[in-house]
């Protein structure tokens, strides 16, 4: 007989996320539904405004990749004007992008994603003295971890825990069988913890240096940036170099070991080292570090070439052809039902509801709740596919593609890591290989980065120029777009301008593509296909889902968009107040 | 004398609020503070910045050192409804190993979604029972705006899907304070500009209860922690304006205390973004500063610990702290008299400049015109002041 079982809300995210599962009598995911239950219709607010504005409206799609939409939204209108931006303003942007990135990834690490595979508990029973010698196991250089620095975290948490007030750790799921640590190892976890919410800091710092404050920036305008003062002043540069040294040393020395560390640990664990969910992987060009030069290059593998890739046998890169992305609403709360492409698109609201089911509630009873359509429409988010097939986007795809292109700077650090795990390629194919893939990305940025300033300083000395003047047309009428790699995966704002001002935006978001809901066909979005086969431990405590989830740094408030991808063409859309 | 007065009603107050049992019983405060390697000294000058900051008489340093180490009373429940997150961004900011920090360490958080370990039913049961064991003695922070067309149906959220709209006003109904944090929870926000397609509305506009605006997009770490200071001296609403905004953190004008105000006064403008005048440090007005008509303190804090902020970065303010800025303040880079583009108010985008023309000065005279309109508004909430 088969049971249900409702997580709403998913903590830990951006956003508001329900994931339901199906499973079977082994307790075996058999049917999965991700549904997004907030929308907000940004694009729709943004017509008829001026283009200059795109960039600080579409920025508050999202607080967590804060930059990210900005960026997107001042490109796009500069590639509409035809702007060739000054190489300053580019590499600032570089170094904007890499704060954003250090910041990002740790923090999804560490605070979001990081009691999933920690148990705070269990570091209470840790030997501080032992831990401090295992730490070598994981780096020549590891930091806080001094039996000293760790008597202390460790006496800092158990007298927060003989408190008996948990607060925001009440009621989570310690003791949870599939926590693979040791005391030790979890101890050592829980200093980093604690560690990264100083550095975080430092990192939104560094953005804040060129940025005027982190979240939400405010020193790109269309055709540069503003910031032009403090890159006249070597006080400033300096401390973005030494404050981005203090964030690098901290993800090489803490978090690239600690997930050493976990993917030693938790190789064995069947309900991470499978779920890599939609083996489309797509990536795109991102991190101009030059006139010439971008850390990561774009690409698009299909299943058969993932699976030749991480067992050995020949593969190939694709480029990407935009003609081929589609969407559709079938399943989402949307009034168009057929496979539209994109730029016929419409997007009316038509919330169909929910309905009645037993689900198995956190004491391990049937009770009845309010559940997802399973053959009808449930979720906020629409169906973005690839030649009718879903991608999945984000740092493993990037990392794997990137790898697959022979990046060098990618493949160093991925050979570097497969042999300090001593796992084999296709465990990068799973749960574990997400998260894994997220910190090489970070570390690939923190490794790499400063050459974007190294570029900026020699280029400051024969260039002061900051922005390009343009004029708009009132009586042209414009298309633009912006495509690139954000944290999250890829991104694409797509604007047209007439009458000088926004005639229609549109955002392809990476959780967009990664929350998709099944399309017409009943194939699965890569969330969903993630989940299929999981084993759940006790349906009362669903962690392992909430794993499987997290490992794809979830941003719902940014997914939940319409999208079109054709640009020259852009979707009428419209609200209907009665819907 | 309006002052001993003020003393002796924060004085009884705090001895009210230290009647109550700590959340958590064993460590004070104090303790925190030597695990954290602060001293008192850094404690009290902590304490008197805080006090400036609150515009209150430097004699009321110890009432707000004792108010600090008051925060082990209060649980909060902070709620996320149509929002991005980037308050609670901000919240994370706070500096360590500062104070701000650690008062956010202290506060018992009851519910969070962005840091809360539970998730699904087990986070909805600390939210009921949050609820139910501290009634009439948690704050309640809101971040987002509330959807409301349609009963709300665009924002569910838990194992029932309660409407977003059901869930912040049954947590209002209960709570000691409420504070709508940033924008879209003070006056509804981006989701809310025009044609604001999911009716998303302020918090104070869908409770009866009194509620606390600390607008910004998002507000600074140290404004959100000053209001929590603020409800633990006084136990009562600070001074609000006709927003009900703090008068402490939106009485002033970002204008009043800009770094850039000297060049502004001498009339030496930015003219375009990138230009001499920019490299120079000249005024931003006429690329769009909006700090003439902006309350905020953004000019004298700054964010970051002090990084930065956008007048600092070259950028004009955009006016993130006042109600509709998304429709009243745009566009973003031009001054407001040069409103050309369709906005809530329905100008068109056939409009040229020339027809409008600024005189530079005149912005001046709207701030005032505008501060004065605002604190001559009547109906204004029930204050200390009032």
């Amino acid at each position: 007989m088969s049971k249900r079982i409702v997580v709403d809300p998913i903590t830990r995210i951006e956003g508001h996320l329900r994931v339901e599962v199906i499973v079977d009598d082994n307790n075996k995911v058999t049917e999965a539904y991700t549904s997004s239950t907030l929308w907000r219709g940004l694009e729709n607010i943004l017509k008829g405004r001026d283009p200059r504005d795109a960039g600080f409206f579409i920025q508050r799609i999202c607080g967590v990749c804060t930059y990210s939409h900005y960026k997107a939204g001042i490109v796009a209108v500069e590639d509409a004007l035809g702007i060739e931006v000054p190489l300053n303003a580019k590499l600032v942007r570089t170094l904007m992008n890499a704060a954003l990135i250090m910041h990002d990834h740790p923090v999804h690490f560490y605070h979001l994603h990081g009691l999933d595979w920690v148990d705070v508990v269990s570091a209470l029973s840790a030997d501080p003295a032992k831990a401090s010698k295992d730490a070598f196991n994981y780096t020549d250089t590891p930091m806080y971890t001094g039996e000293d620095h760790l008597k202390m975290v460790q006496k800092r948490v158990a007298d927060f825990v003989k408190k008996g007030h948990l607060g925001p750790f009440a009621n989570a799921y310690w003791g949870h069988p599939t926590y693979k640590l040791t005391p030790e190892q979890n101890l050592i976890a829980v200093s980093h913890y604690l560690k990264a919410l100083e550095v975080q800091r430092t990192a939104a710092q560094m953005m804040a240096i060129f940025g005027a404050k982190q979240p939400h920036p405010q020193s790109l305008t269309v055709g540069g940036v503003t910031c032009i003062m403090d890159l006249q002043s070597p006080a400033r540069l300096g401390d973005f170099l030494f404050k981005f040294k203090e964030v690098a040393e901290f993800i090489n020395n803490c978090y690239y070991p600690d997930v050493v560390m976990a993917g030693g640990m938790y190789a064995g664990e069947p309900s991470v080292n499978a779920g890599l969910g939609t083996a489309n992987l797509f990536t795109h060009e991102e991190f101009q570090v030059s006139a010439t030069e971008h850390l990561f290059e774009s690409g698009v593998m299909m299943a058969g070439d993932v699976v030749a890739l991480v067992t050995g046998k020949p593969f190939k890169v694709e480029d990407l052809d935009e003609s081929k992305i589609t969407e559709e609403a079938t399943r989402a709360w949307y009034k168009n039902d057929a496979a539209l492409h994109p730029y016929d698109g419409e997007t009316d609201p038509n919330y169909t509801g929910l309905k009645k089911a037993q689900t198995v509630n956190d004491k391990g009873e049937e009770v009845e709740t309010n559940v997802v359509k399973e053959s009808g429409k449930y979720t906020w988010i629409k169906a973005p596919r690839y030649d009718g097939q879903p991608l999945q986007v984000g740092p493993l795809a990037n990392i794997v593609v990137n790898y697959a292109r022979g990046n060098e700077r990618v493949v160093k650090v991925v050979d570097q890591f497969l042999k300090d795990t001593g796992l084999p390629i296709k465990a990068v194919a799973s749960t574990l290989g997400r998260t894994a893939c997220r910190m090489l990305e970070a570390k690939v940025v923190a490794d790499n980065a400063l050459v974007a300033f190294n570029s900026l300083i020699e280029n400051l000395k024969v260039d002061d120029t900051t922005c390009a003047t343009y004029k708009i047309d009132k009586t042209k009428e414009y298309k633009g777009r912006y495509i690139g790699n954000v944290p999250r995966g890829v991104l694409s704002h797509w604007v047209r301008i007439k009458n000088g001002v926004i005639e229609n935006y549109q955002c392809v978001v990476p959780s967009t593509w990664n929350a998709s809901p099944k399309d017409a066909n009943g194939v699965r979005g890569p969330y969903e296909e993630a989940l299929i086969g999981l084993p759940i431990a006790d349906l009362s405590q669903p962690l392992e889902i909430i794993r499987v989830i997290h490992s794809f740094d979830p941003c719902i408030a940014c997914a939940v968009h319409v999208m079109d991808t054709k640009g020259n063409e852009m979707g009428s859309y419209k609200i209907d107040p009665s819907a | 004398m309006e002052q001993t007065k003020l003393y002796q009603k924060i004085s009884s107050r705090l001895g009210e609020l230290e009647k109550f049992s700590p959340m958590k019983e064993d460590m004070s405060i104090a303790q925190l503070m030597d695990d954290k390697g602060i001293s008192r000294r850094d404690f009290m000058k902590w304490a008197a910045g805080m006090t400036a900051m609150l515009s209150l008489p430097a004699s009321f340093t110890p009432l707000m050192a004792q108010a600090a180490e008051l925060t082990d009373r209060l649980p909060v429940v902070w709620l996320h409804m149509a929002e991005c997150t980037g308050c609670s961004e901000s919240l994370l900011r706070t500096d360590a190993p500062g104070i701000d920090s650690l008062i956010f360490d202290y506060i018992s958080l009851e519910y969070h979604e962005t840091l809360m370990a539970a998730a699904g039913w087990q986070a909805e049961h600390n939210l009921s029972n949050a609820i139910e064991k501290y009634k009439g003695k948690y704050i309640l922070m809101v971040e987002g705006g509330i959807p409301t067309k349609n009963d709300g149906m665009y924002l569910k959220i838990g194992p029932q899907a309660h409407t977003g709209l059901s869930i912040a006003q049954e947590a209002a109904e209960s709570a000691a304070a409420i504070f709508a944090i940033g924008t879209c929870s003070s006056f509804g926000g981006v989701q809310a500009a025009y044609p604001n397609p999911t009716g998303a509305k302020g918090l104070s506009k869908v409770t009866d209860k009194p509620v606390i605006n600390v607008p910004g997009c998002p507000p600074s770490e140290r404004n959100i922690v000053g209001n929590v200071l603020h409800y633990i001296l006084f136990g009562t609403l600070p001074a609000l304006d006709a927003y009900s905004r703090p008068k402490w953190a939106y009485g002033l004008r970002i204008h009043d205390l800009c770094e850039r105000r000297g060049h502004f006064d001498a009339g030496e403008f930015v003219q375009e973004f990138g230009d001499e005048g920019a490299k120079k440090g000249y005024c931003l007005y006429k690329v769009g500063c909006k700090g003439p008509y902006t309350f905020n303190n953004c000019s004298r804090e700054k964010f970051n610990q002090g990084t930065s902020w956008p007048v600092q970065a070259g950028h004009g303010c955009i006016g993130c702290s006042e109600p509709d800025f998304w429709d009243a303040m745009g566009p973003f880079e031009e001054p407001l008299g040069n409103r050309l583009y369709h906005t809530l108010y329905g100008e068109g985008a056939d409009k040229t400049a020339d027809k409008v023309g600024v005189a530079l000065l005149s912005a001046t005279a709207v701030g005032v015109a505008a501060h004065a309109a605002i604190a001559a508004v009547k109906g204004a909430p029930k204050t200390d002041e009032s």
